[in-house]
């Protein structure tokens, strides 16, 4: 039954384009399987590789930073109550606008290439994993807070058998939720200051109208955050289940 | 010290060093120019009327993109509650619909709907209305059953209970939808004329940037931050008074 649903799901997608497919034609999309043979001709050719590579190197980093400062930002100010109540609307203003108008700033900053993307990725992340983790912290259950104390627990004690347990179901919904925005960030700094990557491609293949790779380069980026998506979900239900 | 005046004072603190930075020299001009000289600019560029194509452009982009959201996703999640097991084939669907990178769609919605405004009101659509209706059905689900009891005894058809007791009841929650329909709107739009579109506001930014007009370019760049932080902050606003109103009841 649990896995019978997401199936039945996929198949209905696939119906769906083909029944779309079969209602455009080829002026302006692929059938299904037709993009899919492409992607595997794509990922077998040699020069594509390292466009991959690019993107999930550039992805990787800005992810890697968003998680550091998200944290450093978020924990802090979920443990300090009156620091919080001031920066929370911050937050939610920077969580709001349109970071992509941020991003000439960025490529002044940084100049073209792999820094821009990082910086890109990273701060299309920082924002919602600080906002989890800050929840998080402030959530923690006030009596466990007191029990602590009234042990004596060291801080480091304190840090590891109450705050990190009682934290991480709500830090790890934030990590999803920002990896997604960060792959996003990084895509978008692929796509306007970058000679490399899969965002460059797509905006290649766009402007040479090149459906066939538009569409493939489309079910990976989407198969692939997808995929990851459903097993950081497993992992957040896992990690939430028993709780209220 | 009050919060809200707390958060004042840092705000103005950061852009009088952003001012400090600029004036100094610490930050050369050809990256960044002064906050002042930023509003300066965008005074002028408003007074001369010369963007105001574009502006009309985005702005009605964007409010068509919400209303479209709106209306989509309010009915689909009405049907949808209506619906349980579609509702559970369709789940995780919804779970991983923000994971997907949505501009990954913009040259294929640019082959299927041309170079004209569709496009960019198709991505903010699409970014926004996921929200509503995750939000309508939401606010469906705490609808206490003894007013659904009411409606039956009342003989109240699905369509009557559905515009006169579940939606005004789920109002709230429909709102927090707005909220980030409007939200995520603005992303779509304005992202999305980013990428390639011929005027709105998000093209004139890159243009600048690409003709190196720091000046323009700035200009609207802060003009964009405040017209969505105002827009965004009032709707906030708005939604605590109405839910502060709802508590008293």
């Amino acid at each position: 039954m649990r896995w019978r649903d997401p199936l039945l799901l996929v198949v209905l997608i696939f119906l769906v384009w083909e029944v779309l497919y079969l209602l455009v034609g080829d002026v302006a999309l692929r059938s299904p399987a037709a993009t899919a043979k492409n992607l595997g001709a794509l990922l077998g050719d040699e020069r594509f590789m390292p466009h991959v590579g690019e993107t999930a190197l550039a992805f990787a980093q800005g992810f890697a930073i968003a998680l550091v400062v998200g944290l450093l930002i978020g924990v802090p100010l979920g443990a300090a109550r009156f620091a919080g109540e001031v920066a929370e609307p911050i937050l939610v203003a920077l969580y709001s606008i349109p970071k992509v108008t941020l991003y000439p700033v960025i490529l002044l900053v940084f100049g073209i290439g792999m820094p821009a993307k990082v910086a890109f990725g990273a701060i299309h992340g920082i924002v919602p994993i600080a906002m989890f983790a800050m929840n998080a912290v402030r959530n923690v259950n006030p009596t466990h807070v007191r029990t602590a104390r009234a042990l004596r627990l060291s801080p480091w004690a304190f840090s590891t058998k109450i705050l990190f347990p009682a934290a991480l179901p709500e830090i790890v919904t934030g990590i999803r939720v920002g990896f997604s925005l960060a792959l996003i960030g990084t895509l978008l700094g692929e796509m306007f200051g970058s000679q490399r990557g899969l965002g460059h491609l797509l905006m290649q293949a766009m402007s040479l109208h090149n459906i066939e790779r538009i569409l493939a380069l489309t079910l990976l980026l989407v198969a692939f955050a997808a995929g990851v998506n459903a097993l950081l979900l497993a992992l957040d239900r896992h990690l939430h289940r028993g709780l209220p | 010290m009050n919060a809200s005046v707390a958060r004042i004072v840092l705000v103005v603190g950061a852009v009088a060093a952003l001012e400090l930075l600029c004036r100094t020299g610490v930050i050369p001009n050809f990256t960044m120019i002064p906050p002042s000289a930023m509003a300066q600019s965008l005074w002028k560029i408003l007074a001369s009327g010369k963007f105001t194509p574009d502006i009309v452009t985005t702005l009605t982009n964007v409010g068509i993109a919400i209303a479209a959201a709106m209306i989509v996703g309010v009915a689909i999640g009405t049907l949808l509650q209506s619906s349980p097991t579609t509702r559970r084939v369709l789940d995780p669907l919804f779970a991983t619909y923000y994971a997907v990178p949505m501009y990954a769609f913009y040259p294929l919605l640019i082959v299927i709907f041309g170079l004209g405004d569709l496009p960019q009101v198709a991505i903010g659509f699409l970014l926004a209305v996921m929200a509503v209706i995750l939000n309508t059905l939401n606010g469906l689900d705490r609808v206490p059953p003894v007013l659904l009891k009411a409606a039956r005894v009342h003989r109240l058809g699905p369509l009557k209970t559905a515009l006169q007791v579940r939606l005004p009841c789920a109002a709230p929650y429909v709102f927090t939808g707005f909220k980030l329909a409007v939200a995520y709107s603005f992303i779509g739009v304005i992202g999305a004329e980013f990428i390639t579109s011929s005027r709105g506001i998000g093209y004139e930014i890159s243009f600048a940037y690409n003709n190196f007009d720091n000046g323009v370019m700035y200009a609207m760049i802060l003009f964009i931050l405040l017209l969505v932080i105002t827009v965004n902050m009032s709707l906030h606003a708005w939604e605590k008074r109405l839910l502060a109103r709802r508590r008293r009841i």
